[in-house]
């Protein structure tokens, strides 16, 4: 992995007198895993690199884009929604969030989530199919060895950090001081700094070393029948090659089995219905009961510091060209509609449930605002962590985006928003505002 | 996405000959053709906007510090790790042949190790309750079924593993038998 071709590393060691060499000649001869002999599995070589990199090659961009979809979703261009404001051009591709399909937030982010957890297996067999080469003695022979290792760091540094704040903030493990938006922004960047230099580095090789077997033939190769790759200038293949303990499908299936049992425990939050119950490991597998308000709650009530009495003297602020005021009752009087809409979390997970409410759009017109350019929301949570949003003109005038006042033919429980929640077709869940206490319109 | 530079490696078997004097200059100095070394430095400006925009964000440092913390977590303790386990385990294997099973049954024990390894790595901070109350707060439930949950699904792939490796214990002895 980390080294510039061969041809290029002959013609310069050749071309400077060995002038790397006269350097590494005071560390003496190479000790520990720095020894080729050192490394013994019979299975190491660029073809088996090069299949796990051909995995990669598709997840990565995958995981790279639904990320950007779910930084668009949003709506950072709006006043205050913005999690990383100081972007600069890294958020050059930024377009108006959709509110149709209604499932396109889950099914995006659901895919982010759960194929960072798949593909975790991966990127560790990955690199555990060039470690040889992070060891390997002399480490530089070139400058242009040395800037390649340099964006290594970006890429294999980068792919970690990734993966384990991506999956330590599902799981609410924040034993950071920092934003994990900031964390998980710039991450992705520098990232993809190393991520696309090493593919265009690599590409070639990588499709001559798929050509040298066929997978086909590999997956019919029983142990007794396997061999290492032929040795070759790659630093893969092992130069004293211990005796296959395990065959090179039964390796390959070990690494799909792993990434298999991953999506199997955890996919279930976002799928929903029966599945749920065999995601045993998943943050948001759990059930919460049978009842109509028996679902994923996001934040409770309390930890957000709304308390009972807040709720009591609740009442719904509407500002526009006019302010209304309005108690429950008053809105309960108003024409209600009922659709079926999904909460789908940052975190991967999704629950489905059947809203009763006011659209938005009918609020807008009652404070006097038939073309609303965007909403301010508030609410009794306090406006950090998501208790404000900004919302858009379509999201607005989407016929289906209530303000909720039951769920499921019951009022909201108060962990769910009582007395009136947003439910925003294809938002991400935190701009589905709970205990919504202020709207205001602007045209 | 992939700007491929040109491939110096076979295609150009004598690149030296080819080569206008310009390119071999970089080559010689450089270790490589051109366009690796442009590649390289476009990346590397990138990066270093990136860094330049990370820097604008609060604990940034904290940020870079642990992006290269990760790095040598995975080189120098994970991978290391598992390696040695894994070697002690077909050293012994290797060191004591005549008291083991004739299966491959070393696989029998790798696989399930790996798979719940696996799902211990992208879980501990459930499994072992670190989330210091966020969880709770979050969800509105206790974090407590994880570890219980993790353990069945070990013992479960163990379970599993031990039955397919006595059935191919036994039935090659079944083979031996008559002969």
């Amino acid at each position: 992995m980390p080294d510039a071709d061969v041809d290029d590393r002959a013609e310069a060691r050749a071309a400077s007198g060995g002038v790397w060499e006269k350097l590494y000649e005071a560390f003496g001869r190479p000790r520990g895993p720095s020894r080729p002999e050192a490394w013994r599995s019979p299975l190491r070589g660029p073809w088996l690199t090069s299949l796990f990199g051909s995995v990669l090659l598709v997840g990565i961009p995958v995981m790279f884009i639904t990320g950007l979809v779910s930084y668009a979703a949003y709506d950072p261009r709006l006043p205050g929604n913005d999690t990383t404001p100081t972007h600069g051009i890294l958020g050059f591709y930024l377009f108006d969030w959709l509110t149709s399909p209604s499932w396109i937030y889950r099914v995006s982010q659901g895919i982010h989530v759960i194929l960072g957890f798949a593909l975790t297996p991966i990127v560790l067999a990955k690199l555990w199919s060039v470690m040889p080469k992070f060891f390997a003695w002399p480490p530089v022979r070139s400058i242009a060895m040395l800037l390649e290792r340099l964006s290594l760091a970006l890429l294999v540094g980068g792919v970690i950090f990734q993966f384990f704040t991506g999956i330590f903030d599902v799981e609410y493990f924040y034993f950071w001081n920092f934003s994990f938006y900031d964390a998980h922004f710039y991450g992705a960047w520098a990232f993809m700094a190393g991520f696309v230099i090493h593919v265009g580095l690599k590409f070639p090789t990588m499709r001559r070393s798929l050509r040298t077997r066929r997978l086909r033939d590999e997956l019919r190769c029983p142990l007794s029948d396997t061999r290492p790759e032929p040795s070759d200038e790659s630093g893969l293949v092992a130069v004293a090659p211990a005796a296959p303990t395990l065959s090179r499908r039964g390796l390959l299936g070990l690494v799909g089995a792993t990434s298999l049992a991953t999506i199997v425990f955890t996919a279930g939050e976002n799928i929903g219905g029966w599945t749920r119950a065999i995601a045993l490991l998943a943050p948001r597998g759990r059930s919460y009961g049978s009842g109509p308000t028996d679902f994923q709650i996001n934040k409770t009530a309390a930890v957000v510091g709304v308390t009972q009495q807040k709720i009591d003297q609740w009442t719904l602020e509407i500002v526009g060209a006019k302010k209304l005021v309005l108690t429950r009752a008053q809105l309960m009087s108003l024409p209600q509609s009922t659709q079926r809409l999904p909460i789908a979390c940052v975190e991967g997970w999704a629950t489905e449930q059947t809203w009763t409410g006011i659209p938005l759009a009918h609020l807008a017109s009652m404070a006097g605002i038939d073309k609303p350019r965007g909403v301010q929301v508030n609410s009794l949570q306090p406006p950090g962590g998501f208790g404000a949003t900004y919302l858009s003109a379509e999201q607005i005038l989407d016929p289906r985006s209530l303000l909720a006042l039951k769920v499921n033919g019951v009022d909201l429980s108060i962990d769910h928003g009582f007395p009136a929640r947003n439910i925003i077709p294809a938002a991400p869940g935190v701009h589905n505002t709970k205990w919504v206490n202020k709207l205001t319109f602007h045209d | 996405m992939t700007a491929t530079p040109d491939p110096p490696g076979p295609q150009h078997p004598e690149p030296s000959r080819r080569r206008p004097a310009i390119l071999r200059a970089v080559a010689r100095h450089y270790g490589a053709g051109p366009l690796h070394l442009l590649a390289l430095l476009a990346s590397f400006a990138f990066a270093g906007y990136v860094v330049d925009r990370l820097t604008t964000v609060n604990d940034h440092v904290g940020i870079a510090i642990w992006f290269l913390v990760t790095l040598v977590a995975h080189d120098l303790a994970l991978f290391p790790l598992y390696s040695l386990a894994d070697r002690s385990l077909s050293l012994r294997a290797r060191r004591h042949p005549e008291a083991l099973p004739k299966v491959p049954w070393i696989n029998y024990v790798r696989v399930p190790v790996a798979i719940s390894g696996m799902l211990l790595l992208v879980s501990f901070p459930l499994v072992f309750r670190l989330d210091v109350g966020d969880y709770r707060s979050a969800t509105g439930l206790a974090p407590n079924p994880y570890l219980g949950r993790w353990l069945l699904i070990t013992a479960g792939l163990f379970f599993a593993s031990a039955v397919v490796c006595g059935y191919r214990i036994g039935s090659r002895r079944r083979r031996q038998v008559p002969t």
